[in-house]
């Protein structure tokens, strides 16, 4: 029924707003910090000057500008610790919504993984911890412990966001092939019917959904083999027997059937638009825990010149404690993006689930945009940094 | 069938909604300054003939603590000019991908820059101080002389010294100087600038984000 009322013109809109997610992550490009006099690399791509995006940037220079005077003080003056505190925290909360690939990538994530909000405002604290603690680490043994220069300071930061870099990028490329697997058995899936003709559409609808209960039913049995989802549309007499299904003929070679379980199990009693606690189930905390690393492992230039500011002035843990709180501020302003970005899919998903058809496709299709944004991100900002790897040493 | 196309546009209302949001997130990642850079330049004349800038860049007490992290120097937190020769290289190259931060103008036409000379850092009060001297590829009698520095990424922040931000050296004595800071340009001439010079806001000028922080000199010799 869905498959005919969706016009052509649509389907062609639909596939534009998924390129469109693809693009998002060209604007990536752009956010390759070069770094001018060997600093720390920041992320500024050029950006509409006023409005929001301005304010921001106004307020996250004020309070950063405001972060060397109260360290000073700190070292006379305990109560300024607070204040030091106080500023580092809304840095944080300013920072996040500034420079970096950090919410862009956790959004994207999410998003590609149908995760839940609760698992994204924990992804986002993790990860904001984890980079604070790598700007304490860096500077702490290098600097603290060891003496070294801003340059040793600088390749170490290198290394890591390599490692950062191409750990998104892997995420991505896993993303897509599992995310883009599963909208191409959809696409296939809903494409069949419309080759038939009009006459034998409603006769597939109930079908397809007599189908849907065998197959659920099938799953209970031991068969990982092909309960392919295609069936339906080669055989109008179904003269086989579902519980041996694996004994006919496909229509369409699907190019990693029988390797992809995941995939597969997504579809499986064709649960379109599956709630996000359906696919966030246990398991999915080893995956969380790699985009944890790959968004946090990058440390943020601002806590790496304020730790060794901090640190010139004979007071290190003030620096520490203040990377900390700026962390807290960032995982807040991430974990209120990522919240907003599960919602709305969520909201997709909902909607979704009211039809069959090209809706779960598009939330397919959402997916594919969103993972495909991860793999750019990575290749663009792995890209990137290596074309300005020259200018990290002091 | 036009409620399953009201539904149909929803979706890719909200589709484009989750879009939107992605792109805000990446577009909208703006960067702020790291660096705080306070200059002071002089235009530099030889014989009538403007032949380059002299700049001197004072870095805040962040970034030049950063840079000075863990240079060996004989008297500790004091750097002398030579302990920061090797630092002074490294910045001067970085800074050619850069194109120093500074766009030159004879007659209103973008004249190109030589590679620094005369560089070199130094260390007081706890801040560094590049200097260094950029000069015209070309130099050539020119009635209008401007510079412009700026960071189109907004990384490095460039505001003018309080006091003497600019100078004329050896330029003939008729000749006009005028410092506009950023958020001036707009504006009709300064109280000291020359009125109804219309050209001096140069159409071909970069309109990207870090252009509206643009530190501009100006030289006017009839």
């Amino acid at each position: 029924m869905s498959v005919r009322t969706l016009a052509p013109g649509r389907k062609a809109a639909l596939f534009i707003l998924i390129a469109a997610g693809a693009l998002l992550a060209l604007g990536a490009i752009d956010a390759f910090a070069q770094s001018p006099f060997g600093a720390p690399k920041g992320a500024p791509p050029p950006a509409p000057p006023d409005g929001i995006a301005g304010w921001l940037i106004q307020k996250q220079a004020e309070f950063y500008r405001m972060l060397n005077g109260t360290i000073r003080s700190a070292k006379t003056d305990g109560s300024a610790v607070w204040l030091l505190m106080g500023i580092s925290f809304a840095y944080g909360i300013f920072h996040a919504a500034g420079p970096g690939h950090g919410k862009a990538v956790i959004s994207s994530y999410l998003v590609a993984n149908d995760e839940t909000w609760k698992r994204g405002v924990v992804l986002s604290f993790a990860s904001a911890f984890v980079q604070a603690l790598v700007a304490i680490a860096v500077v702490g043994i290098a600097a603290a412990l060891l003496n070294a220069t801003a340059r040793t300071m600088n390749n170490a930061v290198w290394w890591i966001e390599v490692t950062s870099y191409t750990l998104i990028a892997l995420m991505g490329a896993r993303l897509v092939w599992v995310k883009g697997l599963a909208f191409w058995q959809e696409w296939q899936l809903l494409r069949a019917p419309k080759t038939l003709g009009a006459a034998a559409t409603v006769a597939h609808a109930l079908e397809r959904r007599e189908h849907a209960l065998e197959r659920r039913e099938h799953a209970h049995h031991d068969h990982h083999h092909h309960h392919d989802h295609g069936h339906h549309h080669h055989d109008h007499a179904h003269g086989h027997d579902h519980h041996h299904g694996h004994g006919h003929e496909h229509h369409h070679a699907n190019p990693a059937h029988g390797e992809s379980g995941h995939v597969h199990d997504e579809h499986c009693g064709h649960s379109h638009g599956p709630t996000p606690d359906q696919l966030a189930g246990p398991g999915g905390w080893k995956r969380g825990l790699v985009a944890i690393f790959a968004v946090g492992l990058r440390p943020c230039s601002g806590a790496i010149l304020v730790l060794v500011f901090a640190l010139a002035q004979g007071i290190f843990w003030a620096g520490v404690a203040a990377t900390l709180v700026m962390g807290l501020g960032t995982a807040i302003t991430v974990a209120a993006i990522a919240t907003l970005t599960v919602s709305a899919t969520a909201l997709a998903a909902r909607i979704a689930a009211t039809r069959t058809g090209y809706g779960s496709l598009a939330l397919r299709g959402i997916e594919v945009g969103a993972a495909a944004v991860v793999l750019l991100f990575g290749v663009a900002l792995l890209a990137g940094y290596m074309a300005s790897e020259r200018m990290i040493g002091l | 069938m036009f409620a399953a196309i009201k539904l149909g546009t929803r979706m890719i209302r909200i589709f484009s909604f989750v879009l939107a949001a992605l792109a805000l997130f990446s577009a909208g990642a703006q960067a702020h300054p790291h660096v705080w850079v306070t200059m002071k330049s002089d235009v530099v004349y030889a014989d009538g003939v403007p032949t380059g800038v002299r700049h001197a860049w004072t870095f805040d007490d962040m970034f030049s603590t950063f840079a000075t992290q863990g240079l060996a120097a004989k008297e500790k937190g004091k750097f002398t000019r030579e302990e920061l020769a090797p630092l002074a290289e490294v910045n001067v190259t970085s800074l050619k991908d850069f194109d120093y931060f500074t766009i030159a103008r004879l007659n209103g036409k973008k004249a190109d820059l030589k590679a620094p000379v005369e560089y070199y850092l130094e260390f007081a009060d706890g801040l560094l101080t590049l200097h260094f001297t950029l000069p015209f590829e070309a130099p050539a009698k020119a009635q209008s002389v401007d510079f412009e520095m700026y960071d189109p990424t907004y990384f490095v922040d460039f505001s003018f010294a309080e006091k003497e931000p600019a100078r004329l050296t050896g330029a003939p004595a008729d000749c006009k100087l005028a410092v506009l800071k950023p958020g001036e340009e707009g504006s009709p001439a300064k109280p000291k600038a020359q009125p109804g010079e219309a050209f001096f806001n140069n159409p071909d000028a970069s309109s990207n984000f870090g252009a509206k922080f643009a530190n501009k000199i100006q030289v006017r010799c009839p």
